[in-house]
């Protein structure tokens, strides 16, 4: 036999039985320790033995802890403990003292036998029958779920991903449809999953494509919703692929003409999406996503598109990702925002516009942060009774008491603290140390950056969907809304201010970015905020009685009124905001800032066009025909 | 693990070595010029020798002597009292008494120390006769450790034994090639016992250097076997050995023809090569037959097992492997109920009736066994419903063929994450059952019919027993489900297996329990506790009420349901029992083994009537064709072997398979053997041309050298694939269709 020399046994050395002996208090002398070690190794070898056939009548080719424990128990020793786990025991060594051990987490036990969180994957167990073979006759390839090469794969497979592929790569919306809908609903595709992963892992490749990007988050979206698949690990490489589109610089948001905000923002849901429906299947995967929002948004060489990603993100993955990630990281980020938003010179424009982006997307994941905040405390409060509503009224209670009414400047210290610390932590990210800012708190620092313009948000927000409140039935959440009372208009100067412009034709007032160095001057700002103070005086008699010395802020009033004469029941009612005024945070003080931005959502209502001719143009205009047809191909495995 | 007992035994071992090794030393080789010693009783009439002359009266009171000094060694402090009360010996006489025993037993020095005198002792004052045949017979099954290993205590020169082997190695390959393959099947038996013998006398190094130098030259299927050599180095390791034990307590069985017999004497008596013609007198045991030598392929195809060849008496017996006479009942065509009633009245079958279906039964099989040879249980009338529910179903079966294969249905366990570790599906394939390593047993319909239990009894009181459809209402409605986990074993279950009337339920677990279920109440009835150690597999009779259980004490039980103690028990494996399967006739029983050998066992009087060698791994799975004549079995080296039970050959071997093969089973006509493995596919086999391509004359039927012929390829119908799944299961349904079982593993 030619291997008869590496035929040898595991064999353990005599100084780690010299060792186990010294720990348990006995001293052994070189010749004993020699003696005991052959010993040791002769039974552990007879044990491994013994344990070969409880293996092999588990009818399992992989010998485990459990069947070793076995063969001990049966030759009357005690068995080993702690073992048990399924996952690989990660063995490590220590640098300085030569010494190799297993690790071993300390385990909290309260927190295992508490969780709520019991995985999906452990369904029932069941017997399904299917008919492989009619008469003897089938295909004799193996239907295996992870085919390791592709040459496994069936010639029906085989055509069915190169169908599939091709039509949702290609020039046809209609054929891409079919295709995706047949995505989400065929059973029989497990075994092409790893190749449909790899496709859409090409997002990379064809980064300068919005179309193509599009065309395979779509994909990815088919793939998370058929019921048939079992996504498995395969999970992770989904999510890199979706976070790339959220949060790189792809090479299509060069050119301005470009949506890729729009990607962006489908992206985001898409990343929700799939984090909620099979989130449990990759451990740790939420903080992971997590981490590399926040180490995005930390930096600052990225480019604003990229900060952009990163809040829809966020957003995208719930109000409690924004209370972690975002709002502790906001005062540090802020200041960079602000510097690209005051610098209005002619080559920063584009940048410029990228900032009012991310200004309101910040916007939009605050104010969401604030109102899911005071929801789940009014549930929490009141046994979840509050609807809606409900939340105005406790917030109002609070920001009327006077010990808590905002005086922002002195409150917002605690914020600050909370993110430097956030930011410190860094990658390691300390999550066990995170205490929840008091909502007050975080609405006055939040307040301190915003200003009026969170509050009128805050107030649109969840009315939209539904029925418009009337303006004056509603005092409780007024009170809460408009934490500036009845101010002198004198101190609104200096807060940011915020005019909500309602487009009811679909023709545009024509300058969404605000002309460079304008002030407030732009027509529809102006005109809306006389509106504002007209309307708000009105508002003033009602509500001034309950905030003495605080400011109203009209610009709700402006909006309602007119949305309650168009309602348009097909969608919500496109905005674009002016903000003007200065900004009264801690870092930027009193500096006079205005911008003009849509938000987020009905991002899609503003044709790409319509910024064509006012802006410079960077990088390439129309679409890159010729790349994108050689990437499609470039998609294809070499089949 | 199985021998050795208890620590106190195992205590008193170490004691008696250690007495022995002196023996040796004293240069008393007297087991060597005694010559054999095979087995422990002889050597304890032997050693008994010297006391006999001292007298009866002295002999006497020596037996009390060694029980009381067995007594003091395991510390029966009350018992030595008591006996030394009774038998009037004082303190101090003991004492002297003691010493002089011990002296007389040097003297003796055949192995000779108080465990043989005691085996000898303890067969007089025991009055069972149960008890007082064991330790006579029982050297072949439980043997005294010391005594086993004492054999070896002979002492060559160490450095001369690779000289001795290799010389052999010479002269093999210098002889003639039609005797050099029967002749090489000396090489690996010689080797190991050589080895042991310097392991055993303390020569380590020499005994090293032995392995290394002639293991490579052992036939690859003693891979296993040779692994466990190799790691056993020093003599304090052989005891509780068992591989080691197996070897040493049975004798390795060599069929070589008388020729080759002859030359290899002449050889031997010419070197004047002692040692190894001790090993082969006291070890070995040649069979030499009259003949033609056989071929190196007759010799690998039949060998492989732990402890050779079978010896060909063993195979001698007759066994009566036809089926018994079916009940003759007549086939209702219109009115069922009214044919059960006037079947009511008579104890079972044999109701001369025109014209009754089983017409194939007509006469009796002159190979088969009386039909009351064992009692079998009478028909119960849902049993009589079920044979023509059989019967009917078996005229819309259809008949398979190389033609016309089966369709194959696969029942995947899926989220099987516990370990799916048994299946069995009923004989009407209505209920499938799993056995799981996570100590459950869950049973499934798989027909829409959902599982009921039976209600409680209070609420049975309620209802009226004299309504028609009273069957049906003592079902409890509400607890109608899909599947049923049935909770009582503590550790995973090896084995399930129904009743043939689906009222029962059998499993065996690790935890060293039969338990069986009721499927009416879906409770455990009865837990039938024998086996010590794990109980690997468990299988009905066909005819109900008799199970059949083996597992890892290497004895094999038959029980009958209503008894908690075992009927018979079967005992001669050298190693674990890994499967059970009955005859279709329920005569015989069938077990496969670790120690590479299938045996068939008579009910009756508990013989072991065949044993089958060629396997190179341990037998995992077994199959009676339908008529009684053949046995498959397939073995963890993926291979199938064929054998037919009249004539103890084996007729075939299929290789195909690249995993263990976990189930067999032959279509409902035998036309088709189906086998599933652990390399997840399943392969269909043509056993009609298996069984038809094997001619045997009257020479082949007398010395069992059959000639098999290279077929596995032209025998293979299909191989089927499954999606990751390992088939732990397979079954004919009554009408032909494969159904087939697993879990599937990502």
């Amino acid at each position: 036999m030619a291997d008869r020399e590496e035929r040898r046994f595991a064999e353990v050395p005599r100084e780690s039985i010299r060792l186990m002996a010294e720990s348990a208090g006995v001293e052994l002398s070189d010749d004993v320790a020699a003696l005991l070690t052959e010993d040791v190794c002769y039974r552990l070898r007879e044990a491994t033995q013994n344990s070969s056939q409880f293996m092999r009548h588990a009818k399992r080719r992989k010998l485990t802890v459990e069947d070793f424990n076995r063969a001990l128990r049966w030759s009357n020793v005690e068995a080993v403990c702690g073992y048990g786990a399924q996952d690989t025991l990660p063995f490590r060594p220590i640098k300085e003292g030569d010494l190799f051990f297993v690790e071993d987490r300390e385990v909290n036990l309260v927190e295992l036998a508490l969780a709520t969180n019991i995985p999906k994957g452990c369904a029932e167990t069941m017997v399904r029958v299917q008919v492989s073979y009619l008469d003897g006759k089938g295909n004799l390839e193996p239907q295996g779920t992870v085919p390791s090469a592709v040459q496994t794969l069936s010639d029906d497979l085989l055509k069915y991903y190169q169908q599939i592929t091709r039509s949702i790569l290609g020039e046809d919306p209609h054929l891409m449809k079919v295709a995706l809908l047949d995505l989400q609903s065929n059973s029989k595709i497990a075994a092409l999953l790893p190749y449909f992963v790899y496709v859409i892992s090409g997002v990379k490749s064809v980064s300068h494509d919005l179309e193509q990007l599009n065309r395979l988050l779509h994909m990815v979206k088919s793939l998370v919703q058929n019921p048939y698949l079992y996504l498995g690990s395969y999970v992770r490489s989904l999510v890199s692929s979706v976070m790339y589109c959220i949060l790189e610089p792809l090479a299509a948001s060069i050119n301005p003409l470009n949506d890729h905000w729009t990607l962006r923002d489908y992206a985001a849901l898409l990343l929700s999406h799939i984090f909620w429906t099979h989130g449990d299947l990759v451990s740790g995967l939420y903080h992971q996503i997590l981490l590399s929002l926040q180490k995005v948004l930390s930096d600052p060489v990225r480019p604003l598109c990229s900060h952009y990603g990163a809040v829809v993100g966020l957003h995208a993955l719930g109000w409690k990702a924004v209370e972690r990630v975002l709002y502790p990281h906001l005062p540090a980020y802020w200041a960079n925002l602000q510097a690209v938003l005051d610098d209005y010179s002619v080559s920063n424009a584009q940048v410029k516009a990228d900032g009012h982006k991310v200004y309101g997307a910040i916007l939009v994941a605050v104010e969401r942060l604030l109102k899911m905040k005071a929801l789940s405390l009014s549930v929490n409060a009141e046994g979840g009774i509050g609807g809606l509503p409900r939340p105005g009224g406790i917030m109002g209670c609070r920001e009327s008491s006077p010990g808590l009414s905002p005086p922002p400047e002195p409150l917002s210290e605690p914020g600050l603290g909370i993110a430097s610390h956030l930011h410190a932590g860094g990658a390691g990210c300390p999550w066990e140390d995170w205490t929840p800012v008091p909502l007050p708190a975080m609405y006055c620092e939040l307040y301190s950056f915003f200003g009026d313009s969170l509050a009128v948000r805050f107030s649109t927000g969840p009315s939209l969907g539904n029925s418009p409140p009337a303006p004056l039935a509603q005092p409780p959440t007024t009170r809460k809304e408009l934490p500036g009372g009845t101010a002198n208009l004198d101190t609104a100067r200096k807060m940011p201010q915020l005019t909500a412009n309602l487009n009811i034709s679909p023709r545009q007032d024509g300058s969404p970015h605000g002309e460079q160095g304008g002030g407030v001057g732009s027509a529809g700002a102006s005109q809306s905020l006389a509106r504002s103070s007209s309307s708000s005086s009105v508002q003033r008699s009602r509500s001034s009685s309950s905030r003495p010395g605080q400011r109203p802020s009209g610009l709700s009033r402006d909006v309602f009124p007119k949305a309650r004469f168009n309602p348009l029941p097909a969608g919500p009612p496109i905005f674009s905001f002016v903000i003007g005024g200065r900004q009264m945070g801690r870092r930027c003080q009193g500096r006079r800032f205005q911008t003009t931005f849509t938000p987020s959502q009905p991002l899609s209502a503003v044709s790409s066009r319509t910024y064509a001719h006012k802006l410079p143009v960077i990088g390439r205009v129309g679409k890159p025909v010729r790349r994108w047809t050689c990437s499609q191909y470039s998609l294809h495995l070499p089949l | 693990m199985a021998a050795v007992q208890d620590a106190p035994v195992e205590a008193d071992n170490e004691k008696e070595i250690k007495t022995e090794t002196l023996n040796d030393a004293a240069g008393n080789h007297a087991s060597a010029a005694g010559g054999v010693i095979p087995s422990p009783p002889v050597a304890s009439t032997s050693s008994s020798g010297p006391a006999k002359a001292g007298g009866p009266g002295s002999e006497e009171q020596q037996t009390l002597m060694a029980v009381l000094q067995f007594l003091k060694k395991n510390n029966f402090v009350g018992a030595v009292d008591v006996l030394r009360r009774e038998a009037g010996i004082l303190e101090d006489s003991d004492e002297s008494q003691g010493q002089e025993l011990a002296a007389s037993a040097l003297g003796g020095a055949e192995a000779g120390d108080a465990t043989c005198t005691l085996s000898r002792a303890s067969s007089c004052t025991t009055s069972t006769p149960a008890v007082a045949a064991a330790p006579a017979k029982g050297g072949e099954d439980q043997p005294d450790v010391n005594v086993v290993l004492s054999a070896y205590s002979q002492q060559g020169d160490p450095a001369l034994y690779q000289g001795y082997y290799s010389g052999l190695k010479k002269f093999v390959e210098s002889v003639l090639d039609c005797h050099r393959a029967e002749l090489s099947q000396l090489f690996y038996p010689l080797f190991v016992h050589m080895y042991l013998e310097l392991v055993y006398n303390n020569h380590e190094t020499e005994a090293k250097a032995f392995f290394e130098k002639f293991s490579g030259d052992q036939e690859c299927y003693y891979q296993d076997d040779l692994r466990v050599l190799s790691g056993l180095t020093k003599k304090e390791h052989m005891k509780g050995n068992e591989t080691l034990l197996d070897f040493r307590t049975s004798k390795f069985v060599l069929r070589i023809s008388r020729d080759s017999y002859q030359l290899l004497k002449r050889h031997l008596q010419e070197r004047q090569n002692n040692q190894i013609w001790n090993i082969i007198q006291e070890h070995l045991y040649i069979d030499i037959f009259d003949g033609m030598p056989r071929s190196k392929s007759q010799i690998d195809s039949m060998s492989g097992s732990l402890a050779g060849e079978a010896k060909r008496e063993a195979n001698k017996a007759k066994v009566f492997y036809g089926l018994l006479k079916e009940p003759e009942i007549d086939v209702p065509l219109d009115d069922e109920d009214e044919e059960g009633e006037n079947e009511e009245g008579k104890p079972k079958k044999k109701k001369p009736k025109k014209d009754s279906m089983g017409s194939k039964s007509k006469k009796q099989d002159p190979n088969a066994p009386q039909q009351n040879r064992i009692p079998l249980p009478e028909l119960k009338d849902s049993d009589k419903l079920d044979k023509i529910m059989y019967m009917k179903e078996a005229t819309k079966r259809i008949r398979l063929g190389p033609e016309s294969l089966p369709s194959i249905c696969f029942y995947t366990f899926l989220n099987a994450y516990q370990g799916l570790t048994a299946v069995d599906f009923t004989d009407d394939s209505s209920l499938i059952a799993g056995g799981f390593a996570d100590s459950t047993v869950r049973v499934w319909s798989v027909t829409p019919k959902k599982l009921r239990s039976v209600k409680s009894a209070a609420d049975l009181n309620l209802i009226d027993k004299e309504s028609d459809d009273v069957l049906e209402r003592i079902m409890d409605e509400k607890s109608a489900s899909e599947s049923k986990i049935l909770y009582g074993h503590s550790g995973p279950v090896y084995g399930v297996s129904f009743s043939p009337d689906r009222n029962y339920l059998l499993s065996c677990s690790e935890d060293g329990t039969v338990r069986l279920w009721s499927l009416q109440t879906f409770t455990c009835l009865v837990g039938y506790k024998g086996h010590n150690y794990p109980v690997w597999d468990t299988q009905f009779s066909p005819y109900g009420y008799y199970f059949i259980s083996g597992g890892h004490d290497r004895v094999a039980r038959l029980w009958a349901t209503d008894h908690y103690q075992p009927l018979r028990m079967f005992a001669g494996h050298l190693a674990d029992i890994t499967c059970t399967q009955f005859h279709p006739n329920s005569n015989y029983v069938a077990t496969g083994s670790a120690d590479r050998t299938v045996r068939l066992w008579d009910i009756l009087n508990g013989n072991c009537v065949r044993i089958f060698t060629g396997h190179k791994g341990p037998i995992h799975s077994l199959a009676f064709s339908p008529n009684g004549k053949y046995l498959a079995s397939g073995a963890t080296d993926g291979r199938v072997l064929l054998w037919d039970i009249g004539h103890g050959l084996m007729i075939g071997e299929l290789k195909g398979h690249t995993d263990t093969v976990y189930s067999l089973k032959f279509s409902r006509d035998g036309e088709i053997l189906a086998s599933g493995s652990m390399d997840n596919t399943v392969r269909l086999w043509d056993s009609i041309k298996a069984f038809d391509d094997i001619e045997t004359d009257d020479f082949t039927a007398a010395t069992g050298h059959i000639h098999l012929p290279e077929n596995s390829q032209e025998l293979l119908l299909g191989t089927y694939m499954t999606k990751s799944t390992p088939v732990i299961h397979l079954h004919f349904t009554r009408r032909n269709l494969l159904l087939a079982a697993g879990a599937y593993n990502p």
